[in-house]
C-alpha cells in the first residue's frame, strides 16, 4: 500500500493545460494544406488534428487521475487524515470532474471526426476542426477550479510525513505545550520546532530511531484539548486519528508543573476522555518536566488523581525531563519493549500464522516392527575382547608407526602393501606373477576353470588327431610323372621370364626419350644382327654364312703389282672396305638427293635465322623442375600424369 | 601393464608403443602405429583393408572360430592370486599356443589345397600355347651347354697366354665379356697374320 505521494505529477492550471495541448498539436501534426489537394487528404489532415488534440487531453487527464490516490483504497488512517486535511467530498468531486471532462472530450472528438468524414471542402473541414477544438477548450476552462484545488492538494500531500501504519510506532500525545516535541527531539534526529506556546506543532511529525537493531518510528502529534470530538478542530483531529488508527504504544505526556497552562486535573480528565481510543494498545503515562516538580512532591489530592490513571489496565507511569535529558532513554526503551511484547502477543493471538507453519511440519514417529523384538546395536565379540590401547604398556599391540621406527624410521622404511593381501595362503603374498608370456596377457588366461577347459581341449585334440585332421594328403597331379610335372613347371617359368624380357625390350625400343627416329624402312640392319636373331630362333645359318663370307672375300681388296711397286704408301695400310655405313648418304638414294636435301634444309633455315628464332640445333637446357609437373593441386591423380 | 590389441588392425600393442585416442564418451581406441591411427581418422573400414586382421578373419583367410581362441578373455570379475592356479595357467598357455599353431598350419594347408593342380594346369596351357618360345629355349640351353663345355677349356688357356691383358679385377667379369675378348683376340691374330705377310 502506498504510504507517501511525493511523485504526483504537477497539475497545471486550465489555461496552461490548454496551451500545452494545443501547442503540441500544432507542433506534432502537419500544418500545410491546400484547397487543391484531394478531399480525402484534406479530411484526413483535419481528422488527425482533432484526434491528436483529443489524445493530448486524455493523456493529461489520465496523468492526474492515476497520480492522485483513490481515497477509498488507502489505509483508514490516511483516509481519515486526508478527509480532515482536504475534505473528502471536495477531493472526490474534483477528481470526478476531471474524469468527466475526459469522457466529454472523447465524445466531442468522436462526434467531430464523424462529421469530418463527410466534409465537402477545405473550408468546411477547417470550420469543423475549429469547432471541435473550441468545444474541448470550453470543457477545459470549466475545469479551472478543480485543477487549482488539486494542485494545492498535490503540494500538501507531497509534504506529508510518510507514516507507515503497520510498523513499530511510538505515538506521543497529550495536552499542548507539555513537551511532546522536545521528547521527540531527544529520542530521534527529527528537527521539530519547539516553542514555549501552545499549538506549536500543527500537524503530525515523524522521527526514526533504532532499538535492538530494529527500526522504530516516533510520531509527534499536535496537542489535544479536552472537548467532544465534534468540536475539535482539524489540528486536534489529526492526533485523534493517529491514536485511533495506528497500532502503537501511546505515550501520554503530562506536565505536573502546570506551566503548560492546564491543570493536572484537566490533564487527568483528558486521559479518561480519550481512554476508549487506547483499547488494544499498550499505554504509558510519561510525567515530563521532573526538573521542576516530581510526582512525590505533589499534595495528597493530586496524588489521588494520578492514581486514578493507574486504574486503566496495563498503564505505567514514568517520569522524565527533556531539558536535563533525564530518564529519556529509559522511557523510550521501556516503551519499545512494551510495543515489541504486545506485537508478539498479537501475532500469537492470530492463529492463522501458526497453523500455516504447523501444516508444513510433519514429525514422523516410526512404528516398531516385529512385535517387541529388541534391536540393539551389534558389536562383534572380537572387538569387545580387544584390550584397550595404552602407550605405556610394554605389551601393547604394535602400531604402524612403531614398525616404521623399528625398521629405520621415515624415509627408509617403506610399507609393504602386499602384507594386507587377502590370499588363501600367506606364503604367496610376495610372489611375483608374470604379466606377459609369449606376447599374451597372462591375466586374460587366468580362470579358475582353466584346468577343466584345458582337459576338454586336449580331448578334442586327441579326437581330431584320431580323425586324421592333421594328416596332410600329398596333392600329386593324377596321371603325370613327377619329372614331367617339374619339366612343365620349369618351361612355364622360362616362358614367363622370356615374355617379360621381350616386353621390356620392346618398351625400351619404342621409348622415344626426346630423340629423333629414323623410319623403320630406312633403318639399316646388319647381317650380324640377322644372323644372331635367326640362330636364336634355331635356324641353321651355316649355308648363309658361307655365302656371305664368299661375297666378302670377293669384295676384299687384293694387292696388285702396283702396290708392291709403290709399297709402303698409305693405301697399302688400309685394310679392306670400311665396314661403316656412310652417314652422309644414310636415308637418301644418292648424292644428288643428298645435295637437294641440304639445299632445302638451308632454305628452311634461312627464314628461321632471319627471325633469329630458336631452332633444333640450338643448345637448350630444360628446366630441372618443370613447373607444370610439380605445382598445383594434387587432389586428383598424380601430377606426372599431366 | 598389459598388451592391448590395436583397434584397427588387431596387432598387439606393447607398453610404450602406439597411441591412444579417448572419445568424449570415454571409449578408448588404441592404435599400434600412426598408419592405423591415420586410417582410423580417415574413417576407413578395417574390414575393407586387406592388411588388417578384421579383413583376414572376415574373408576366411585365418582361423577365426576355434576352441583355442576362447581361452583369452577380459574378465569383469577379478580373480584372486593363487599360486597353483597361476602355475597351471602358465603351463596351459604354452600348450594352448602349441595347439593353436598346429591348427593354424592345418587351416592354411586346407585353404591352399587345390592350388597345386590349378597352377599346374595353367603352366601346361602356357607351355602348349607357346611352341616357338620353347624352341628358343632349347637353342639357348644348347648354347649354354656348348659354352659351358668350351668355357672350361678357354679359361684354362687364357690363364697363361694373356696375362698382360687381364687384370685381377677382370677375372670377375661375366661370360659375355669373356666372349667379347675372345673376339678381340681372334681379330688380333688375323691382323698379325697380315703383318707377317
Amino acid at each position: 500500500m502506498q504510504l507517501s505521494w511525493k511523485d504526483i505529477p504537477t497539475v497545471p492550471t486550465s489555461n496552461d493545460m490548454l496551451d500545452i495541448v494545443l501547442n503540441r498539436t500544432q507542433r506534432k501534426t502537419p500544418t500545410v494544406i491546400r484547397a487543391g489537394f484531394k478531399i480525402t487528404r484534406i479530411r484526413a489532415f483535419y481528422m488527425r488534428k482533432v484526434k491528436f488534440t483529443c489524445e493530448g487531453f486524455i493523456e493529461k487527464f489520465d496523468d492526474i487521475l492515476k497520480g492522485f490516490p483513490n481515497i477509498n483504497d488507502v489505509h483508514p488512517f490516511h483516509r481519515d487524515l486526508m478527509d480532515t486535511l482536504y475534505e473528502k467530498n471536495h477531493y472526490k468531486v474534483s477528481l470526478a470532474s476531471v474524469s468527466r471532462a475526459k469522457t466529454l472530450v472523447e465524445q466531442v472528438a468522436r462526434d467531430y471526426v464523424r462529421l469530418l468524414k463527410f466534409g465537402q471542402s477545405l473550408f468546411q473541414c477547417k470550420q469543423l476542426k475549429r469547432a471541435a477544438l473550441g468545444r474541448m477548450a470550453t470543457i477545459m476552462k470549466k475545469l479551472k477550479d478543480p485543477l487549482v484545488y488539486l494542485e494545492q492538494v498535490r503540494q500538501h500531500l507531497g509534504r506529508l510525513p510518510s507514516i507507515d501504519p503497520n510498523t513499530r510506532t511510538l505515538l506521543i500525545c497529550g495536552y499542548p505545550n507539555v513537551g511532546k516535541s522536545s521528547f521527540l527531539r531527544c529520542i530521534t534526529k527529527a528537527d521539530v520546532e519547539v516553542q514555549p506556546y501552545a499549538f506549536t506543532t500543527k500537524s503530525l511529525y515523524v522521527g526514526h530511531f533504532d532499538y535492538k537493531y530494529l527500526r522504530f518510528q516516533a510520531i509527534d502529534t499536535p496537542g489535544i484539548l479536552d472537548r467532544p470530538t465534534e468540536e475539535m478542530n482539524n489540528i486536534e483531529m489529526q492526533s485523534i486519528y493517529a491514536i485511533a488508527h495506528l497500532r502503537s504504544t501511546v505515550l501520554y505526556f503530562m506536565d505536573l508543573s502546570e506551566q503548560c497552562g492546564f491543570t493536572i486535573e484537566a490533564q487527568v480528565k483528558l486521559f479518561h476522555s480519550i481512554k476508549p481510543l487506547f483499547a488494544n494498545k499498550s499505554v504509558m503515562v510519561v510525567i515530563n518536566k521532573t526538573d521542576i516538580i516530581r510526582p512525590e512532591d505533589l499534595d495528597e489530592e493530586r496524588q489521588e488523581m494520578l492514581k486514578s490513571i493507574m486504574d486503566f489496565p496495563g498503564v505505567e507511569i514514568m517520569t522524565t525531563s527533556c531539558i536535563n535529558e533525564e530518564n529519556v532513554m529509559a522511557v523510550r526503551n521501556k516503551a519499545c519493549e512494551k510495543l515489541l511484547a504486545s506485537r508478539i502477543e498479537n501475532k500469537l493471538k492470530s492463529q492463522t500464522r501458526i497453523t500455516n507453519v504447523l501444516n508444513k511440519i510433519h514429525v514422523a514417529h516410526p512404528q516398531k516392527r516385529d512385535d517387541g523384538v529388541e534391536r540393539t546395536p551389534y558389536i562383534p565379540e572380537a572387538f569387545k575382547n580387544v584390550k584397550k590401547y595404552d602407550p605405556e604398556d610394554p605389551e601393547r599391540r604394535p602400531l604402524a608407526r612403531d614398525i616404521e621406527a623399528e625398521n629405520g624410521g621415515a624415509g627408509v622404511f617403506n610399507i609393504n602393501l602386499k602384507d594386507s593381501y587377502l590370499l588363501e595362503n600367506d606364503e604367496w603374498k610376495n610372489d611375483v606373477m608374470p604379466e606377459i608370456l609369449n606376447g599374451r596377457n597372462v591375466y586374460d588366461f587366468l580362470d579358475p576353470d582353466i584346468a577343466a577347459k584345458l582337459q576338454a581341449l586336449e580331448e578334442e585334440e586327441e579326437r581330431l588327431e584320431a580323425e586324421g585332421f592333421y594328416e596332410s594328403d600329398d596333392d600329386a597331379i593324377e596321371g603325370m610323372d613327377d619329372e614331367d610335372v617339374e619339366d612343365i613347371r620349369e618351361k612355364a617359368a622360362w616362358i614367363r621370364d622370356k615374355q617379360k624380357k621381350m616386353i621390356n625390350a620392346a618398351r625400351s625400343r619404342k621409348a622415344l626419350k626426346n630423340r629423333g627416329t629414323m623410319p623403320r624402312s630406312k633403318m639399316a640392319k646388319s647381317f650380324e644382327d640377322m644372323e644372331k636373331h635367326m640362330s636364336s630362333l634355331g635356324h641353321n645359318m651355316s649355308a648363309l654364312q658361307s655365302k656371305q663370307s664368299a661375297a666378302a672375300a670377293k669384295n676384299r681388296y687384293t694387292e696388285s703389282g702396283a702396290d708392291i711397286v709403290y709399297g709402303n704408301n698409305e693405301s697399302a695400310k688400309t685394310a679392306g672396305k670400311l665396314r661403316q655405313s656412310d652417314r652422309l648418304m644414310d636415308g637418301v638414294a644418292d648424292a644428288s638427293m643428298r645435295s637437294k636435301a641440304d639445299r632445302m634444309a638451308k632454305l628452311h633455315r634461312r627464314e628461321r635465322n632471319r627471325q633469329a628464332r630458336q631452332g633444333e640445333a640450338d643448345r637448350h637446357a630444360t628446366a630441372s623442375l618443370p613447373k607444370h609437373l610439380f605445382s598445383g593441386k594434387r587432389g586428383i591423380g598424380s601430377n606426372d600424369r599431366r | 601393464m598389459r598388451i592391448y590389441s590395436c583397434h584397427f588392425c588387431s596387432s598387439p600393442v606393447y607398453p610404450g608403443h602406439g597411441i591412444m585416442f579417448v572419445r568424449n564418451d570415454a571409449k578408448e581406441f588404441r592404435f599400434c602405429r600412426s598408419k592405423c591411427h591415420k586410417a582410423f581418422k580417415q574413417r576407413r573400414n578395417p574390414r575393407k583393408l586387406k592388411w588388417t586382421k578384421a579383413f583376414r578373419k572376415a574373408a576366411g583367410k585365418e582361423l577365426a572360430v576355434d576352441s583355442t581362441l576362447t581361452f583369452a578373455q577380459r574378465r569383469n570379475v577379478p580373480v584372486r592370486y593363487n599360486r597353483e592356479l597361476v602355475e597351471t595357467t602358465l603351463k596351459a598357455m604354452t600348450r594352448i599356443e602349441e595347439i593353436r599353431q598346429k591348427r593354424e598350419r592345418a587351416f592354411y594347408k586346407n585353404r591352399m589345397k587345390g592350388n597345386t593342380e590349378k597352377d599346374f594346369l595353367r603352366d601346361k596351357k602356357l607351355v602348349e600355347s607357346n611352341p616357338e618360345l620353347l624352341k628358343m629355349r632349347e637353342v639357348e640351353l644348347q648354347r649354354q651347354a656348348e659354352r659351358a663345355a668350351a668355357g672350361v677349356d678357354e679359361d684354362a688357356e687364357m690363364g697363361d697366354s694373356d696375362e698382360e691383358m687381364e687384370d685381377a679385377s677382370e677375372e670377375e667379369s661375366e661370360e659375355e665379356e669373356q666372349q667379347q675378348q675372345k673376339i678381340v683376340l681372334k681379330n688380333k691374330k688375323r691382323s698379325a697374320k697380315k703383318i707377317a705377310f
